[in-house]
């Protein structure tokens, strides 16, 4: 059902002189009331407060204290500065950690990213059954993540599982896919990707729709051939878009913990441990909560997002200018 | 586009939401309120056996002790990690329920907060519990709970398949028995053993009984007895008597693995007695061997029964009277038969059970020579050290490192994390 919205959307910069309307509108009526302004505002900023800078400063309120479990039932947390945040930088889990969330997250971007690329542009020319087809492909997006990553925990199973008896067939051994530290992190990168495709498809197909026709029939009549199209047509009007899947893409997944951690809970010998699940567990994988050190690890992770985020803005604003 | 025609209902509509909404925050308000309320004849009581829903035989039992005390139960079901998380936050904001039923290993953990009462504070006797089984909600020498029943971990095996390689499972009373016995099977050509080596509590819980049955000790993880323990381990997966699944296997996963009818042993625990009795294959149990001869020690599972610390003290009367009532020789024997997989914790409990069930004498006895994760006064640490247990574990299993560097890093960061005790 998503699929007939898609073609509807378009870039902001099409957007911009049917945006203009309704502003005007807006600020003659603000100057009417400025207490309706603020009566119709005042939910909105409740739940952002509520829902999003409470959650913030709890975050960083755990961070800073040593939250044992009892101090966190009797409210008395010590006051320990940076120490949670040193302790985590130091431990040497946390090289590790660090390793297999760069790992991870390029691993996963760059495959989503180009296999997703080329299904849209693949699914560009319509086609009998092309709508059926993309519709298959957003399958794994609706699945519940517990379903879909138990059943790839079971196909990669090393002694009864489908892709190791597929392999078997063609005379390639046993792959020890979740059990050995060596193969664990691609197992679980090649189950992102598969999550991840839908995603990037769908962004990108939204995207192609905004390249104008024309611009394809100009550059076919100059004799440009398929391929040609793709690098000076596609790939150069895409990059707004490319930008904010790519940066949309990461962020999500610095942050999955889900498929992870029914595939392999991180193990083993922590080969799949990134800062999320470094965190997760901490928090609520072992019999003893240890708040402090895990909100220390997600505040971290949330610093690196936002880098990421204030490189994109950057990007973006050079990109207006020039 | 709004017409004037349907904004009247709309707003009708708005409004009832909103009551709505606004009643359904003075509804559960008031089933707080109620917790702490005394006069309120209603007593708060939280397990977690969510699979036992309103109207089953576990709920009616738990609703006839409220009644035979004078009150009503309003009983909520968590699941077990949610159970303990859901204590922690109702403690801190001082509406703790007036019974928690809480796996034990979780007990001390709570009990450190200073959230539960001990047992002599709630004035129960706890006398005639066997001692092993207590002392896993022991806590610098006070109680905090009483066990309701215990479960534990031993060697179920098909029968089929030992007959057929000629084993006798009774003379498996060594780990050097039982190797040669997983030899014989798997050259006749089945899998050996299963079990749940995952990187979490359920991976510890697993090891422990080969752990313990080594001869060594949680405040040493890298002690040469411990090492004995895991190279057994590791020489099972590395030599194909166990399969490479059991780095990731739950203990569920494990015992799936089992029912196929392709295993010739499976660890696991009480709770598939059931399931053992219902397969098309023969299936019988053993205890666990221990390294030379004899039984391992196994770790104990099972809930405690625990009194959060109330505001108004004139509440422990009745729950006193609760928890006795869960906690008589029948009482025991009943929510053993609820379960279909609880020892009852008390010896007149266990002859009792045993009367009516024969076949559980093996269980009877595990549990007897079972013992607390928590014990040994390790209390709060013990989670700490567990979790170092578990990584050591999947670090060998996977080839990652060699069982004794496993250990040793293992003991560096355990008596990190527990500041060298």
């Amino acid at each position: 059902m998503t699929i007939k919205t898609v073609p509807d959307t378009r870039p902001e910069r099409d957007a911009a002189p049917v945006a203009e309307l309704p502003r005007k509108r807006r600020r003659a009526g603000l100057n009417g009331s400025r207490w309706a302004a603020a009566g119709f505002a005042a939910p909105l900023v409740v739940y952002l407060l509520a829902f999003y800078a409470y959650p913030l400063i709890r975050s960083i309120d755990l961070s800073v204290h040593d939250y044992t479990v009892r101090a966190f039932v009797q409210g008395n947390a010590e006051f320990v500065g940076l120490q949670n945040y040193i302790d985590v930088v130091t431990s040497p889990l946390f090289g590790q950690a660090l390793g297999n969330t760069v790992v991870f997250v390029v691993g996963s971007l760059i495959f989503q990213y180009a296999i997703g690329l080329a299904l849209a542009v693949f699914f560009r020319n319509s086609f009998r059954l092309s709508g059926i087809l993309r519709a298959l492909f957003l399958v794994p997006w609706l699945l519940p993540l517990i379903v879909s990553g138990s059943t790839w925990a079971w196909m990669l199973n090393s002694d009864n599982g489908i892709v190791n008896s597929f392999l078997q067939a063609f005379g390639i051994g046993q792959i020890n896919w979740l059990t050995s530290p060596d193969t664990s992190m691609i197992a679980v990168i090649i189950a992102n990707i598969w999550l991840g495709i839908p995603f990037n498809l769908v962004i990108l197909y939204s995207g192609l729709q905004s390249i104008p026709e024309d611009v394809y029939e100009a550059a076919s009549l100059d004799g440009a051939g398929a391929w040609r199209q793709f690098w000076s047509i596609t790939f150069p009007l895409l990059r707004p878009v490319s930008a904010i899947t790519l940066l949309l893409g990461l962020v999500y997944t610095l942050k999955v913990v889900d498929i992870i951690w029914v595939m392999t809970s991180g193990g083993p010998a922590n080969s799949t441990t990134t800062l999320a699940i470094w965190s997760y567990r901490e928090a609520f994988g072992t019999g003893q909560p240890d708040l402090s050190p895990a909100a220390a690890v997600g505040n971290i992770l949330i610093i690196i997002a936002l880098i990421f985020g204030f490189i994109y803005l950057k990007m973006q604003r050079r990109q207006e200018n020039s | 586009m709004i017409t004037k025609k349907l904004r009247a209902p709309i707003v009708v509509a708005v409004a009832a939401l909103a009551v709505g909404a606004l009643a359904g925050c003075t509804g559960s308000g008031g089933g707080d309120a109620a917790a702490t309320d005394s006069a309120g004849g209603t007593y708060t009581w939280w397990d977690p056996y969510p699979q036992h829903e309103e109207g089953s035989d576990w709920a009616n039992r738990v609703q006839a002790c409220g009644t035979e005390a004078g009150v009503t139960i309003e009983r909520t079901a968590y699941d077990t990690t949610s159970l303990t998380n859901q204590a922690l936050l109702s403690a801190q904001e001082g509406t703790s329920p007036d019974v928690i039923l809480l796996d034990n290993p979780a007990v001390s953990t709570l009990a450190d907060t200073g959230m539960l009462t001990t047992t002599d504070e709630l004035g129960l006797d706890t006398s005639g519990l066997d001692a092993n089984l207590l002392a896993a909600g022991e806590l610098d020498g006070s109680d905090y709970g009483v066990p309701i029943g215990a479960n534990t971990l031993a060697l179920y095996y098909n029968a089929d398949i030992l007959t057929a390689a000629g084993v006798d499972p009774a003379s498996i009373t060594s780990w050097s028995a039982l190797s040669d016995a997983l030899a014989k099977v798997t050259a006749a050509g089945h899998k050996g053993i299963t079990f749940a080596g995952i990187n979490t509590e359920e991976g510890s819980f697993q090891f422990l009984p080969w752990f313990w049955g080594s001869g060594a000790d949680l405040t040493q993880l890298d002690s040469p007895e411990a090492v004995k323990a895991l190279t057994l381990w590791t020489d099972w997966v590395k030599q194909g008597y166990a399969p490479q699944s059991v780095i990731g296997n739950s203990q569920n996963t494990s015992w799936e693995e089992f029912i196929t009818g392709d295993f010739a042993f499976a660890e696991n625990g009480t709770w598939q007695v059931d399931s053992a009795a219902k397969q098309s294959f023969a299936t019988g149990v053993i205890e666990l061997p221990a390294i030379d001869s004899g039984v391992a020690p196994a770790p104990t599972g099972g809930e405690f029964i625990t009194a959060p610390v109330q505001k108004d003290t004139s509440r422990y009367e009745t729950t006193k009277k609760i928890v006795d009532c869960m906690t008589t020789p029948e009482g025991f024997v009943e929510t053993a038969n609820t379960f279909a997989y609880y020892i009852p914790p008390t010896s007149d409990g266990q002859s009792k059970l045993l009367e009516e069930h024969p076949e559980l004498t093996t269980w009877v006895s595990a549990v007897k020579a079972a013992k607390g994760r928590t014990s040994d006064n390790l209390g709060t640490d013990y989670p700490l050290i567990s979790e170092q247990l578990w990584t050591a574990v999947q670090s060998a299993l996977s080839g990652a490192s060699t069982p004794q560097d496993a250990l040793t890093a293992a003991q560096q960061a355990a008596s990190a994390a527990t500041n060298g005790k």
